[in-house]
This record gives structure tokens, C-alpha cells and sequence, in this order.
């Protein structure tokens, strides 16, 4: 059989099962804010065109808007001033490759729910090869920190001083960029990075490095609970929104059952 | 004496609710001059520019000197009471489900002598002051109150009570609970006697720990999710509380200042329009069937909806261009919903105010208006029945200005 044909025997008879790894595009979904001078991006929002009534009697349907970072999305290289000189740095024109690619999962819950301002360090990286093995070139690194089951106000963690939630630092970036080539970043979090990552040097190190290197960034993820640390495949598309600088998207993982 | 008002029996769910009536409300088109003046609490009554005569009945040329230069001025509110009557039956079906409404006629100081509704505590060929208020209908009536004394529950009279949106015993929702107003308004509506406050929170997920403190310190306070940028959540605040909302209280609010020419103006206008005057709007279709259809029942019927605005709704402000034009369609939009709205004897109010003392009008010069002088300004429309309040200084400054010459005050707000 060739490997397709092995695919899909595998997806039909449950060895290899679909995982969503999305939260639902809602209103109510905590958003990136920035300070309230600078433009906004638009949260989602869905407005009935008709349900059924006297405005469309057979058929329902909404319009929908939401800004291109809202809800689980991927951020494309041209999000951040670094990337917006690289080639094909954008949604529509990013090539199809990286939408299906294999995933390594750091497990950082623990560390996580008992510090929302933990930060992933190189040696934190070194720490998890040591036990999984060198991570390849091209694959996506996901942070797992359980920030995925929280919803609301525990999900953002605002405070006077902005978010506490759980993000890379610039060291543990670069590493991942320059010594293991990764295809991007994913983290549970509202963004790639640390939530007081303003305050790091650079401000938003992994948008920084990230972008500026042609990779990518998923987050507002959930369900990594269900992903192995290596073995996952990461099935990723972003809409192709012309010049979009990210997206919205349905990420699915193939996980093995037997991981 | 009037007697205090009883707290009112929850309602019996067996017993149909009363459909809302409307006592009659055909005037001649020069009486509506009246209502410059119910609007904004003056007593403004028909004068002669050429030979000082007040008039009233309002009439189309003076009966002294038949001069046809009559306009609406200020006038002394005293008047002796010289007699009276009470209704106790009539054919009309909105009397008909009133208590006995007492009426008299009254000699003002101004000259004129004109029929009242009268205050109960007025004393019989007594001194009286004289409002023009606008009924369930929006209409024009004069109202007496005794000069002095009355009793400690004047504000309970009934006539007055369906003339004014008195507070007490009723259920008030407030739309933006992050607005600067909402706590010192949520206090005064408690002072005043309301049952509940009902307080709206838009993504609750960004904190509001000011505000959570001070409804935990208060009774009868709670909050509840309310995006007025979003259809979902303000239909499923009306399906939880339409159906008893006696006064919505609009403080939505989305100053960010910038010229038409600055970078990033079009989405801050998309903002600004979803939350003024979208918001409104959204806020129409959730609330304003639900509170139309209970404007007639009993004492805890919905009775006012009041829209706090900003003076800039009346003319263009370079310096906040977008600001200006989404306060403007709000206000236009209020106007609309005032009269939708009167069809069940739902008064709707707008509050103007100039900049107020918050973060966002930090470079503007004083004077400002401190929040809680708007809140005691929502409190003045709700117990007084005003369609219009300026709030402070600059706001009445700039409605003289307005009414008097609106070039003027467009050439001024170039000025910021």
C-alpha cells in the first residue's frame, strides 16, 4: 500500500485519530488588547443575517468579523516588522508545506499552574532532549502549559502590570531558531510569548526572532494534553486572506492511539 | 397629604398585564412650543415681542396688541391657586384607570391663567409653583406644586409620578459599568429608593476590580455581561432582564481623540459608531419592545430610558472628529427612539456633557465634569421628567451659544 492508502486504513480503523487542537472562534474569548492609543484589533463578533425569519425564511446564516489574530490563529512571518522584508511572509502566499507538519511538545504544566509568569529557558529545552531527543529540523514546538483549559479573566490574567501567563524567553527562541531550525512556535497563551514579555530584551522575543526568521507562531491552542511529545502531526492552513498577516484556523493534530 | 408609596406586590403572573394607554395627545403645532421648555426644566411660556403679554392657551397672534412676533421666554412660576376640581370618572381610558385627578385653575404671576394638574398637597386658593412637564403622550401640561411646605412624600404624588421616572421601587439597568459614571450613579439610584441596579460589563475577562468592590459593598447590585458591540450578548441580557427593566440607563462611552487626517481613524470610527451609535441601536431592538409593552403596568412599569452624550453630538470637533460623528448619530438615533418610544409613555432623556473629569479628557482645560455631577444629573431627568439636561458649565454655555447662533459654535470647535 503506499502511504496514503496506509493513512487512511490507519485513520479508518482508529490507530491514527484526529485531535482538535482549537478553541471556539466566540465573542467571549479573550483577545490580544494593547494599550487602548493604538489601534485595536477587533474581536470576534456574529451577526445574524437570518435564522429561518422573515429576513431569509429557509436558511440561517451570520456574518462574522474578527481581527486576523483572534481566536486560535497562526501568526504568518510579516506580523512583525522583522519579517516584513522576507519572501512569501504572508498567508496567501506562505507555502503549503508547513501546514502539515510534525510537532515536539514541552510539557511545562506544573511549572506553569504554580507560576502563571514562568518562562521556558534554553536549558528548560535541553532538559526535555535529554529525555526525547534532539528535535528535528522542521518541526513545530509546542509549549504545553494547561493555559488551554482556562477560559475567561484566568485565561488572560490581567493585572495592573498586563498578562501573567507563561511564554519563552529571547534565549530559549534564538536557540530554537538558530540551533534546531524549527517550522514555528505554539503556545496556549493568548500570544507566542511571555505575557510580560514586553519587558524582555527585545520586547516579544519570539515575535521578534520568530517572524524575523521566516517562522511561524500558532496560539491560542488547547487539547495538547491529547499530543505525545514526539509523533504528532500538525495539520495547520490558515484562510488565505490576501496580504493577511495571520489567521484565524482550525488546527487539527494525527495522533497515534497507541502514544 | 400625599401618603408614601407602598411597596408594590410582585406581580401575579395569572392576571393579565395592563396594555399601555396614552391620555390625549392632540395639540396645535404651536403648543409643541411648550416643550422647549419641559424639556430642560425652565418654564417657558408663550411671550409677545411687542408688548411683553404672556399668553397661554398657546395661540397664533397676540390677543392685547395682535402682534405675530411670539416666541418662548422665561417666566416667574408663582400663582395663587383660585379653584379647583377632581376628576373622579371619565370617559377616557387613560384616566379611566388613574386614581381621582385633582385639577385646578390657576391665576400665575406672569398674568396668565391656565388649567393645572394639581400636586395632592397643594392648599386649596393657596400660592403654587408652576412646571410645564410632558405627559405619557409627550405633550405639554402644567403642573402645580405647593410654594411651600408639603408633605415628606411629595415625590409619591401620583400625577407626578406619571409625569416624572422616579426611581424608587424600580428596576434600573445601567449598560456600561466601566463607564466613570456607574458607581456614583449606582449609588444615587439606591439613595433614591430603586429596587435593583442591574450593571452591565463588557469583557469581564479584562479586570474591574474598582467596580466589583463597590457593588460587593451595596445591596441590591449585580452585574452581568453586556457588550453593546455585540448582537448575542445584548439579546441575551434583555432575554434575562427585558422583561423588567423599568429605566435603562445608557452610559456606553467611547471617547479616543483624533483628527479625520490621523492614521488609523477609520477603525476608530468603526468602534466608536458599534458602541454609540450601533450600541443604541442594538440596545433598541433587545430592550425597547420589552420595556414598550410594560409602560402601563402598575407602579413598576418601564418608564424612562435616558442616554448620556456628549455636547459634541451637536457639531463637529476636528480635534475628535470621529468622536463627534458617532455621538451625533447616537443622538439622532435617541431622538428616533423618543419617539418610538412615546408610543407607550417611555420617556426617553438624553443627558449632554461637556468633557469630564476621566484619563481619556486629561489635556482639556477646566472646567470638567466630575462623574458623579453626571450621575446627579441622571438622577435630576429620572425625578423631574426632563427630555434635555446640559450638565456643567461649558455644556450649558455651549447650548446658549447653540441655540443662539450655530455658526458660532461650529467656528469654535475648530478651536478644540
Amino acid at each position: 500500500m503506499d502511504v496514503l492508502t496506509t493513512l487512511a486504513a490507519a485513520l479508518g480503523n482508529s490507530q491514527i485519530r484526529l485531535v482538535d487542537l482549537t478553541r471556539t472562534l466566540s465573542p467571549d474569548d479573550p483577545t490580544i488588547i494593547m494599550p487602548p492609543e493604538f489601534g485595536q484589533s477587533w474581536p470576534v463578533r456574529i451577526e445574524r443575517i437570518s435564522r429561518y425569519d422573515a429576513t431569509g425564511p429557509s436558511w440561517y446564516w451570520n456574518n462574522i468579523s474578527f481581527g486576523e489574530h483572534t481566536g486560535t490563529h497562526l501568526d504568518a512571518p510579516a506580523h512583525w516588522f522583522t519579517g516584513r522584508d522576507l519572501p512569501l511572509n504572508t498567508v496567501d502566499t506562505m507555502p503549503l508545506e508547513p501546514m502539515l507538519a510534525p510537532v515536539c511538545v514541552i510539557d511545562c504544566v506544573d511549572v506553569s499552574q504554580k507560576n502563571a509568569d514562568f518562562l521556558l529557558t534554553r536549558a528548560h529545552v535541553l532538559e526535555w532532549e535529554e529525555i526525547h531527543g534532539r528535535i528535528p529540523a522542521g518541526n513545530w514546538v509546542f509549549m504545553r502549559t494547561g493555559w488551554g483549559d482556562k477560559t475567561g479573566a484566568a485565561y488572560a490574567n490581567l493585572d495592573a502590570e498586563g498578562a501573567h501567563t507563561p511564554g519563552p524567553d529571547a534565549e530559549a527562541i534564538r536557540f530554537l531558531i538558530d540551533e534546531r531550525d524549527i517550522l514555528g512556535f505554539g503556545t496556549e497563551t493568548i500570544g507566542t510569548d511571555w505575557g510580560q514579555g514586553g519587558h524582555l530584551t527585545p520586547p516579544y522575543p519570539a515575535h521578534n526572532y520568530l517572524h524575523g526568521a521566516g517562522k511561524y507562531g500558532l496560539q491560542c491552542l488547547t487539547g495538547l494534553e491529547a499530543l505525545p511529545a514526539t509523533g504528532a502531526m500538525i495539520i495547520a492552513a490558515p484562510l488565505k486572506i490576501l496580504a493577511g498577516s495571520g489567521s484565524p484556523l482550525r488546527v487539527l493534530a494525527l495522533v497515534h492511539t497507541t502514544a | 397629604m400625599t401618603k408614601g408609596l407602598e411597596r408594590p406586590q410582585r406581580k401575579n403572573p395569572l392576571v393579565r398585564s395592563n396594555v399601555p394607554l396614552l391620555p390625549p395627545g392632540a395639540r396645535s403645532i404651536a403648543t409643541l412650543g411648550l416643550l422647549q421648555g419641559a424639556a430642560d426644566g425652565r418654564f417657558m411660556l408663550q411671550t409677545c415681542a411687542g408688548c411683553g403679554h404672556v399668553i397661554y392657551p398657546v395661540r397664533d397672534i397676540c390677543p392685547e396688541c395682535l402682534g405675530q412676533k411670539l416666541g418662548f421666554a422665561d417666566t416667574p412660576r408663582g400663582g395663587v391657586l383660585v379653584s379647583e376640581t377632581t376628576i373622579s370618572i371619565t370617559a377616557d381610558p387613560y384616566f379611566r384607570r388613574r386614581p381621582p385627578v385633582r385639577q385646578g385653575l390657576v391665576s400665575a404671576d406672569c398674568g396668565a391663567t391656565m388649567i393645572a394638574l394639581l400636586h395632592r398637597d397643594c392648599p386649596a386658593e393657596g400660592r403654587v409653583t408652576l412646571s410645564v412637564k410632558t405627559d405619557a403622550a409627550g405633550q405639554p401640561v402644567i403642573f402645580a406644586h405647593p410654594e411651600t411646605g408639603g408633605g415628606p412624600y411629595m415625590e409619591d404624588d401620583p400625577v407626578w409620578r406619571e409625569l416624572t421616572a422616579q426611581p424608587k421601587f424600580r428596576r434600573i439597568l445601567i449598560t456600561d459599568g466601566r463607564s466613570p459614571v456607574a458607581i456614583p450613579l449606582i449609588r444615587q439610584l439606591l439613595a433614591a429608593g430603586a429596587d435593583a441596579v442591574f450593571v452591565g460589563v463588557s469583557d469581564r475577562w479584562k479586570p474591574h476590580a474598582e467596580l466589583e468592590q463597590a457593588v460587593s459593598e451595596l445591596d441590591c447590585v449585580s452585574l452581568h455581561d453586556l457588550d453593546l458591540r455585540d448582537e448575542r450578548s445584548v439579546g441575551d441580557l434583555a432575554s434575562e432582564l427585558g422583561g423588567k427593566t423599568d429605566i435603562l440607563i445608557n452610559t456606553a462611552h467611547h471617547f479616543r481623540p483624533g483628527h479625520m487626517f490621523d492614521a488609523g481613524q477609520i477603525l476608530r470610527a468603526k468602534d466608536a459608531f458599534d458602541i454609540s451609535a450601533v450600541g443604541l441601536l442594538r440596545l433598541a431592538q433587545s430592550f425597547g419592545g420589552a420595556m414598550l409593552g410594560r409602560s402601563g403596568d402598575g407602579e413598576r412599569s418601564a418608564a424612562a430610558w435616558v442616554n448620556v452624550l456628549s455636547i459634541w453630538s451637536h457639531a463637529g470637533l476636528p480635534a475628535s472628529a470621529v468622536y463627534a460623528a458617532a455621538q451625533a448619530a447616537e443622538l439622532s438615533l435617541a431622538q428616533s427612539l423618543r419617539g418610538e418610544m412615546s408610543q407607550g409613555g417611555v420617556r426617553v432623556c438624553n443627558v449632554f456633557s461637556g468633557p469630564m473629569e476621566e484619563p481619556w479628557f486629561e489635556d482639556m482645560p477646566p472646567p470638567k465634569v466630575a462623574p458623579a455631577a453626571v450621575a446627579k444629573a441622571v438622577l435630576k431627568a429620572l425625578t423631574e421628567g426632563l427630555e434635555d439636561i446640559y450638565i456643567g458649565d461649558i455644556a450649558a454655555e455651549f447650548r446658549d451659544r447653540m441655540l443662539r447662533n450655530p455658526k458660532e459654535t461650529e467656528r469654535l470647535m475648530w478651536r478644540g
